[in-house]
């Protein structure tokens, strides 16, 4: 067994890996390349950075692309996101121009590798179009999406579904997100990476290091959201909760996020936060690098309780994370974060900060509780959230693809 | 004639059909329509795929009801319909479709749901493979079973009943190929565990105590 599966395999157990190699056997020496628009910052880089090399260690010979543009695409594909999750908004035309040019470009530069590969997965709205431009392919062309499109805005909708109604199938974190198309709908929930710096096992010094680094209290109890600086995670609606916990019991917040590279309204939303935060000194708000998994991964070891009271979500990673570290989730009730919180087992799914307020105030109080939901959630990320199993069904994928659409594939 | 026992492996994925219902009348239809594979998927596919451990109900249909439409009269009568009685999957979809109609009979309104919270009819596709693991003689299973994987136990003791003319398991089919007094003392012991209200890993573990004993 290779070293990087060994280590998979002392979390997972085995047979979880020898079941992986099985499935990978009629997939050896396939070219399968991935395309996405940025290799750090946000869920799907962080995904791709562990299931190419893994893919690789499986025998299958994998390239993960990236499509390159300038300003004006990244504020049109940030439109799109808006869009697809329910804003209601015109994009103007020469951003839509530049969107096609750019993808037509980038088929350019990256014609031979997909003209090439046996199976192509194009993650989200930015490379859509890439298959439009690539007319002469061969292999099996899939699009990932990653996104919340329960209820999209139909115009926004309507312009990208054209670019991906051609492809051969589409995979989607729920079935609430996936909308109809002529082709097979794989449902793939995402998963985190317990070897990764974020998910890592740290040295307790560590962890209650971050109190110092950041002026945090260690006495008091630390409730941390850790996300984008983005209006659908409501970091507005977290320091309304976190106001009316703070009138009954002393509590401390942390709301930490980054930027991503392809996130151009970060800025607006922080400055909306820093505003409603009032330089409270129990309100910390950390603006942490892309690279800083670490950081991440000590301050949700230590928090007390892990919140993401998400509006709108496609999967909610850090829920996941959190969960791993053995914490309750406070969760939003939508998207991807009712399949992670099982309310009253593994967190709290909320509607408001006031439903948000109240679980917070309930765990604090009753610490036992609080400890055996966190045992709880962890035993449930082992079991369904780990990367393992999500590249279990991207294997079963590209061999039941291999035998077009039969219910039963014998190997 | 090679009569070793052939350990399978198998791996479920999901997909989504794109039906779906908002109230209890579309789910009565659409479950009169869906391909049997949605039917198969909603009573037996939690086993394989991503599911929490201690459910409220064991089916899709009973923990919609419940969670849902919030008809916990309902969500009861769905929950006992263990799918393991019927002979076939038509015989399954007739019983869910009585359920839910005589519920519709006893209510004065067709309840239903936000949109957010509509019934999604799945299917699955099942990649069925060969361990290579061959076993030559029940007295071997017991150490042999403890090593198998979840989806082995899924297709050889829930996935065999579709497979087998008669809805048996594949330990037990294999069984008939042996003539001994101990066999059929397992047979009758693995014919009385309950295959549907629990979970894979505690079926392997009663799997594994049957033939240790």
């Amino acid at each position: 067994m290779s070293n990087l599966l060994e280590r998979y395999a002392k979390i997972v157990g085995d047979i979880v890996i020898d079941h992986l190699r099985q499935l990978a056997r009629p997939l050896q020496g396939m070219k399968v390349v991935h395309v996405n628009s940025t290799r750090e910052g946000g869920g799907v880089a962080e995904i791709l950075s562990w299931l190419v090399p893994l893919k690789q260690e499986l025998g299958l010979d994998v390239k993960w692309e990236l499509i390159i543009g300038e300003q004006g695409f990244y504020q049109c594909t940030k439109q799109f996101h808006n869009g697809l999750q329910g804003k209601p908004l015109v994009i103007p035309q020469e951003l839509l121009v530049t969107y096609e040019r750019t993808n037509a470009e980038n088929a350019d530069r990256m014609r031979r590798t997909l003209k090439e590969a046996d199976f192509v997965f194009i993650h989200d709205p930015q490379p859509a179009p890439l298959m439009h431009f690539c007319p002469d392919r061969k292999g099996k062309w899939v699009w990932r999406c990653h996104i919340d499109l329960s209820r999209p805005y139909r115009t926004v909708w309507k312009y990208l579904r054209k670019f991906v109604v051609g492809y051969d199938a589409s995979i989607w974190s729920l079935a609430d997100f996936a909308q109809p198309m002529p082709h097979p709908l794989y449902l793939i929930a995402p998963s985190i990476d317990p070897l990764s710096p974020k998910n890592i096992e740290l040295p307790t010094t560590e962890v209650n290091g971050v109190f110092a680094r950041y002026g945090l209290n260690p006495d008091l109890p630390l409730i941390l959201q850790v996300s984008r600086f983005d209006h659908f995670k409501d970091p507005l609606g977290v320091i309304e909760a976190y106001r009316l916990i703070k009138a009954f019991t002393p509590v401390q917040l942390v709301l930490a996020g980054g930027g991503a590279a392809d996130d151009p309204e970060g800025d607006q939303v922080l400055h909306e936060v820093r505003m409603a935060a009032k330089n409270d000194p129990d309100i910390h708000i950390l603006l942490l690098p892309s690279d800083a998994h670490r950081e991440i991964n000590a301050l949700q070891r230590a928090a007390t309780v892990c919140v993401q009271k998400s509006i709108r979500e496609g999967f909610g990673l850090t829920v996941t994370e959190a969960m791993w570290k053995g914490k309750p989730v406070i969760g939003g009730d939508t998207g991807g974060i009712r399949l992670q919180v099982v309310n009253h087992h593994t967190g709290f799914l909320v509607n408001t900060p006031e439903g948000a307020a109240l679980r917070i105030r309930y765990l604090l109080k009753n610490r036992q509780i609080l400890e055996n939901m966190g045992r709880k959630a962890r035993e449930y990320v082992l079991t369904n959230f780990l990367v393992t199993r999500h590249l279990r069904e991207y294997l079963i994928l590209m061999v039941a693809m291999m035998h077009e659409s039969a219910d039963r594939i014998e190997m | 004639m090679d009569t070793s026992f052939v350990v399978k492996d198998c791996a479920l994925i999901s997909i989504a059909t794109g039906e779906e219902a908002q109230n209890l009348r579309e789910l009565s239809d659409r479950v009169k329509m869906v391909p049997t594979g949605c039917i198969y998927y909603h009573f037996w596919g939690g086993m394989l795929r991503s599911s929490f451990d201690e459910p409220e109900y064991q089916n899709d249909f009973a923990a919609w009801a419940w969670r849902c439409l919030h008809d916990n009269r309902l969500a009861e009568r769905l929950a006992i319909i263990d799918p393991s009685a019927y002979q076939d999957l038509e015989a399954l979809r007739s019983e869910l479709a009585d359920v839910i109609d005589e519920r519709l009979a006893e209510s004065e309104h067709v309840p239903w749901v936000r949109s957010g919270q509509r019934f999604k009819f799945i299917r699955s596709q099942i990649v069925v493979f060969d361990t290579g693991i061959r076993i030559t003689h029940p007295s071997e299973m017991a150490e042999q079973i403890a090593r198998m994987s979840l989806g082995s136990i899924f297709y050889h003791f829930i996935d065999a009943r579709r497979r087998t003319g008669q809805g048996k398991n594949d330990f037990v089919e294999w069984f008939t190929s042996f003539d001994e007094a101990d066999c059929i003392k397992l047979t009758r012991r693995i014919n009385r565990i309950d295959p549907y209200f629990t979970t894979l890993a505690a079926l392997r573990r009663e799997l594994e105590a049957v033939f240790t004993s």
